[in-house]
């Protein structure tokens, strides 16, 4: 079987401002080699703290952004030749698509909700007809649950859900095979939430859209994803079906980060504190665990060699040297 | 017991607009104990941080205290003058906003701002002060406090401009600290730290704590007793466990159905029916949830409905007609 998307090797550093001509070029890590595959239809979870390079992982993904390295295959096709701002024209467009954080900041506050979702539909699959294109943005709305009288409405007129399906239906109108959704909930209240996460699920499983979700929430990921990406400065360090990583996670940073989630349930372990910042991603020293000086179970090894990404079990992967001990 | 160092009363806000007023809060009651942490928890809209405000005095122009008071250690602090509430704000009560990176000025460097606050409410000697400055750095346990002092705040993380915002909070020693969404916007690892800060000095200190938030999950695990708060009411206040345990008000236990950590499938996660009503209306029902209730009955519209103790349990305060 093919892999809807994969990626090999995927890197994207950024050149920092130098000081001086003189000075040595310095790259900001911001995605190190990172190896991803989704299936058709699977969701998959990417976690990480801010600055850890999920954004800009889901942004090479949706290929808004260059990669510096590594190659991106989309159903076995190499789309990572093609500048970002060919493929923005190319047929292989729509098939991938993005859902923003901030529905409020997304739209644009002049657009009419119909026209929010026609906009796309316009731009990468332009339907024959006014009729057409009528069905098409209605049966959008439809399948997000937006009543079809709010299509006359400006984005400022609905409520904050109102306007996260808006977002959903206007990448789901050009009937994409993978959504990429950076922190689709986090601007939402916990009820409302309910009804999106449920929302993303049910086109999942009927229309066989992957799901690439964006999160710092391990509580949300678990319960919409069937695998979990943990990503920390830059780099994958554990990766695995979302039930095992949650019940058992491999690495330190991982135990730390679902430590760390607020709980209603009494029966919580014992909370993992992790002190300090992580180190920078500016030229990170090559030889030393990227989470050496937070790391609770830190080892002289650590900062001598840095761990691969090796494989546990069957489809679980974790970058420590000390995993699965 | 003891006086209670706030003590909320039927607090009434309007906000003037264009279309007439909007009834933001109407008769909010509660009380925060010494070296209580006391959550208000609800979802955006229903009023908790114009609660906030209001007692701090920082409403905006258009807010209109219609009726109610404000008792700070039984001191009415809505009828202090202006120039005692300014001297009471941020020496005896204090607050901390959601994002730390814009209440911080970003001009200045995070030690003169602390010097700042310390400066305005206990004038002395700048040696002195800068003594002080560093105490309250090394109290919020900034590392390196000599160096951050100097710093800006676009130079330092999202955790430690919150913990600056803290330190400015807590410079004067208050006896009451408002904390308005205060880990919105930072990393689950961060808020954890960042939330056993606040609770460890609230312990320290006896600091009286008001934890603004929606996140009923955090909540839960550092406050001592929770309000529930929809559209401006006061609607459930209880003990934390007891609340978790068993919500009476239909509102709280919906609310608890929508909190993904206490679900195992996404199926049993339950969203609330409908939204906020419009608070502009001049006929809200006395319930403002009934219009999303399935328990609603002709008795629920009946008459004023107010934050009443349940019977057999005193520890508990609900507004609800026909309880779960």
């Amino acid at each position: 079987m093919t892999a809807l998307l994969e990626t090999r090797g995927l890197t994207r550093h950024f050149a920092m401002p130098r000081p001086s001509p003189f000075a040595p070029h310095q790259f900001l890590h911001a995605v190190d080699d990172v190896d991803l595959t989704i299936a058709a239809g699977e969701a998959v979870g990417l976690v990480g703290e801010s600055g850890c390079g999920k954004s800009t992982l889901s942004r090479i993904v949706s290929r808004l952004l260059d990669p510096t390295g590594g190659e991106l295959l989309l159903e076995g096709r190499r789309i990572s030749d093609m500048p970002a701002a060919r493929f923005a024209r190319s047929a292989e467009r729509r098939k991938i698509q993005m859902v923003f954080q901030d529905p409020t900041e997304s739209l644009n506050p002049r657009f009419t909700v119909f026209n929010l979702i026609a906009d796309p539909l316009r731009m990468l699959d332009p339907p024959s007809s006014a009729a057409e294109l009528r069905r098409r943005v209605e049966e959008a709305a439809t399948a997000v649950n937006l009543p079809l009288a709010l299509l006359d409405r400006l984005p400022h007129q609905l409520s904050g859900g109102q306007k996260a399906r808006v977002g959903i239906a206007r990448a789901l109108v050009v009937e994409p095979r993978l959504l990429v959704l950076d922190e689709p909930t986090s601007a939402l209240d916990v009820s409302v939430q309910a009804t999106v996460l449920q929302l993303l699920d049910r086109l999942r499983r009927e229309r066989g859209i992957a799901l690439l979700f964006v999160s710092h929430d391990l509580n949300v990921v678990r319960l919409l994803c069937s695998r979990i990406v943990v990503m920390y400065l830059g780099q994958i360090v554990e990766s695995g079906p979302a039930q095992d990583v949650y019940a058992a996670p491999a690495h330190p940073y991982t135990r730390a980060l679902i430590s760390a989630i607020p709980t209603l349930r009494a029966d919580r372990g014992e909370r993992i504190k992790l002190e300090g910042d992580p180190q920078s991603p500016v030229s990170p020293p090559p030889h030393r665990c990227r989470f050496a000086g937070r790391c609770p179970i830190e080892q002289p090894l650590c900062t001598r060699t840095a761990p691969e990404l090796r494989e546990l079990d069957e489809g679980r992967r974790a970058r420590c040297h000390f995993a699965g001990e | 017991m003891s006086t209670p160092v706030l003590s909320v009363r039927d607090l009434t806000v309007d906000f003037a607009t264009r279309r007439g007023p909007v009834h933001v809060l109407d008769g909010v009651s509660f009380d925060v104990g010494a070296g209580e942490i006391m959550g208000i928890i609800g979802e955006s809209g229903s009023g908790k941080s114009v609660t906030a405000y209001a007692v701090m005095g920082i409403l905006e122009h258009a807010a209109r205290i219609r009726s109610g008071e404000i008792l700070f250690e039984g001191q009415d602090v809505l009828k202090m003058t202006r120039r005692r509430r300014d001297a009471w704000r941020g020496r005896d009560a204090s607050i901390i906003f959601q994002n730390p990176r814009t209440a911080l000025n970003p001009i200045r460097s995070v030690g003169a701002q602390i010097a700042d606050v310390i400066s305005r409410h206990a004038p002395a000697p700048a040696a002195e002060i800068r003594a002080r400055t560093l105490e309250a750095l090394r109290q919020v346990r900034i590392p390196d406090p000599e160096r951050r002092l100097r710093a800006y705040p676009f130079e330092l993380s999202g955790g430690l401009c919150q913990r600056i915002g803290i330190a400015i909070a807590l410079a004067c020693r208050p006896r009451l600290l408002i904390a308005d969404e205060p880990t919105t916007g930072l990393d689950v690892t961060t808020q954890a730290v960042i939330m056993d800060l606040i609770r460890s000095l609230a312990r320290e200190r006896g600091l009286s704590v008001v934890l603004i938030t929606h996140d009923l999950a955090l909540a839960s695990e550092y406050c001592d007793r929770l309000a529930i708060m929809h559209a401006g009411h006061v609607v459930e206040i209880a003990p934390t466990a007891e609340l978790i345990a068993r919500p009476h008000h239909p509102y709280a236990a919906k609310l608890l159905r929508s909190v993904p950590s206490l679900v195992d499938e996404l199926s049993q996660l339950q969203a609330i029916e409908g939204s906020l009503p419009d608070l502009r209306r001049t006929d809200l029902p006395p319930c403002r949830f009934a219009e999303r209730c399935e328990r609603r009955t002709a008795a629920c519209d009946a008459g004023r409905l107010r934050l009443e103790p349940v019977a057999g349990q005193p520890s508990r305060l609900l507004a609800c007609r026909n309880p779960l």
